[in-house]
């Protein structure tokens, strides 16, 4: 079974999001920017279904191949999902910040290259916040989706899901090939290990243009501003329960 | 211009979150129509003809589409798309599973989360977790829309909506439904409560955070939510979770027990109207954002609580 696994540099996780002034977005200069997180649980998943981990049977995944679409130093991004046991990389180049229809569209591209038998990826990066990109693919492919992904089974050409959903959990199957987005609880990455981040460095990553795979990334969504939320200022300090449940009543939540 | 509302059923009835997506509804459209699906609909239906500002509802009855799987939903709603000029659905765990594949199939930029709507072609939404908030303009003839439901307020009851049946339309290659796990409880719905009560790590074990939550909203009629350490160190179930990863809540008061208030959880409770913050360490950073902050361990802090609630 073929993988192919989407993945996003973003902000990194412990870095908090600051509004320009001008307000034409985040900023994002001198920023440490690391591989999505809830990619790097599909990448993780991904080497676990290949080397047998969990309830895994190793060699259930025999190809990994990771694919970013962003800006030159994304390649970083797939040298770290290389150095966790992915296969190979490809890199979309893109300047520009493609909206979610985009990256389905050229990702639909990619997959009619590849001919993966499963793609699992993020469900979603957490600078955009969509929560698109897995469902649009599904869609444009006419492939079945699961997403929110707790638990991944794969047995017999099926994925077995457990989805985290409102009030709990759901079960489905979907028949391979099909898109898979995982949720925080399904793993927890690993640290690369030096000999592999070493080994990692000999792994071949394709180079691509937006331009080679002939899709409209045109901007659906123009952006007219970006605002800092509106702050919350710190209250007072009470004494104690009581005093904390008087304040309440006195609020009239209580 | 008309708005088509993919109702969140529930059984025989729909919930409020129905109701705070028509009121963004009737900010783009006078004409609103809400779409209910599954199998055994029409009590569900006729509920969703109560609300206020409804033209009419449309009731697509079919057991492909009882648990709202995101390929028989699509398929439905792209074939109703071109008497609408927006689709719009609360964004709960099945719309934002959905929408965005009605999206793709439409051709058309999903617009997620919105919080406000400030026009029939712009709208704002958080990004980054919250920590900025984005104005966008859709260029597309279609808009396709998921509606944070604690941004809005619910459209009242009083409505006498007809009820008319959908065409329901086969799905391709689709997921199959396996089973469900809901997690069964007397207690208000996270979402919707008016209380919340949030513990954190400090709580130590699930059966401290059942032993030390359950009593207090049982007490206060409250739902208990949970940071995301609290749920990752197993002593609460996932749909507990309250962050930017978990559940978006905005109660009227929200009590944070043992929690520190990392980005994420304040990402998902900071529009609570009154929020208190129960935590021995002084510089929790919950406590910039608290109404009342009471600097104190929880062990003592909570009977304490539990005396003066009386």
């Amino acid at each position: 079974m073929k993988v192919l696994v989407p993945v996003k540099r973003v902000i990194d996780y412990n870095v908090k999001a600051r509004v320009k002034s001008d307000q034409t977005g985040v900023d994002l200069a001198n920023v440490k920017m690391s591989m999505n997180p809830f990619d790097e649980i599909a990448v993780e998943e991904a080497v676990r279904l290949r080397d047998g981990k969990d309830h895994h049977a190793a060699g259930t995944a025999t190809e990994i191949v990771v694919v970013s679409i962003g800006v030159t130093q994304a390649q970083e991004t797939i040298r770290t999902a290389l150095a966790m046991g992915a296969d190979r990389g490809i890199l979309i180049q893109s300047d520009a910040d493609l909206e979610p229809l985009a990256v389905a569209k050229l990702l639909k591209a990619v997959v009619e290259e590849e001919k993966p038998d499963l793609i699992l990826m993020g469900k979603q990066s957490i600078d955009g916040d969509n929560n698109a990109v897995g469902q649009m693919l599904a869609a444009l492919l006419d492939w079945p989706q699961a997403t929110f992904a707790g638990k991944l089974v794969i047995a017999d050409g099926t994925a077995t899901v457990t989805r985290e959903v409102d009030g709990g959990l759901q079960t489905l199957a979907a028949k391979l090939p099909a898109v898979v987005t995982v949720d925080l609880r399904l793993n927890t990455p690993r640290y690369a290990s030096l000999p592999n981040i070493m080994k990692a460095k000999k792994k071949e990553i394709a180079m691509k243009a937006v331009a080679d795979y002939g899709v409209d990334v045109a901007d659906r969504l123009k952006v007219l501003k970006v605002t800092e939320p509106p702050k919350r200022s710190a209250g007072i300090t009470v004494a104690d329960a009581a005093e904390l449940v008087s304040k309440l009543k006195t609020a009239g939540v209580l | 211009m008309a708005v088509l509302v993919i109702a969140d059923r529930d059984g025989d009835t729909v919930r409020d979150t129905t109701h705070k997506t028509v009121t963004a509804a009737l900010a783009l459209s006078g004409d609103v129509d809400v779409l209910v699906l599954g199998e055994g609909s029409k009590a569900a239906a006729d509920a969703a003809a109560k609300i206020k500002g409804v033209r009419k509802v449309l009731q697509a009855d079919s057991p492909a589409l009882g648990h709202q799987l995101a390929e028989a939903v699509a398929a439905t709603v792209v074939a109703l798309a071109p008497g609408y000029d927006a689709i719009l659905s609360p964004a709960t765990t099945d719309g934002k599973n959905f929408m965005p594949r009605i999206a793709a199939a439409l051709d058309v930029a999903p617009i997620s989360d919105i919080i406000e709507v400030v026009s029939a072609d712009t709208f704002v939404r958080p990004i980054y977790a919250g920590n900025a908030l984005e104005t966008v303009q859709s260029s597309d003839g279609k808009k396709v829309i998921t509606v944070r439901p604690t941004a809005f307020t619910a459209a009242e009851e009083g409505g006498s909506a007809t009820v008319e049946a959908a065409k329901v339309v086969d799905a391709g290659r689709s997921a199959g439904f396996v089973s469900e796990e809901m997690v069964k409880s007397d207690r208000p719905e996270l979402g919707a409560a008016r209380i919340v009560v949030s513990g954190g790590r400090a709580l130590g074990s699930a059966e401290e955070f059942h032993a030390v939550m359950d009593p207090l909203a049982d007490k206060l009629g409250a739902a208990v939510g949970a940071s995301r350490a609290a749920v990752d160190a197993g002593y609460a179930p996932n749909d507990y979770q309250v962050g930017q990863t978990g559940k978006v809540v905005a109660p009227a008061l929200y009590i944070a027990i043992g929690i520190s208030g990392a980005i994420q959880h304040l990402a998902g409770m900071k529009d609570s109207k009154i929020i208190v913050a129960i935590n021995k360490d002084p510089d929790a950073p919950i406590f910039q954002v608290a109404d009342f902050g009471l600097v104190a361990d929880y062990k003592v802090a909570i009977p304490e609580l539990m005396t003066a609630l009386g």
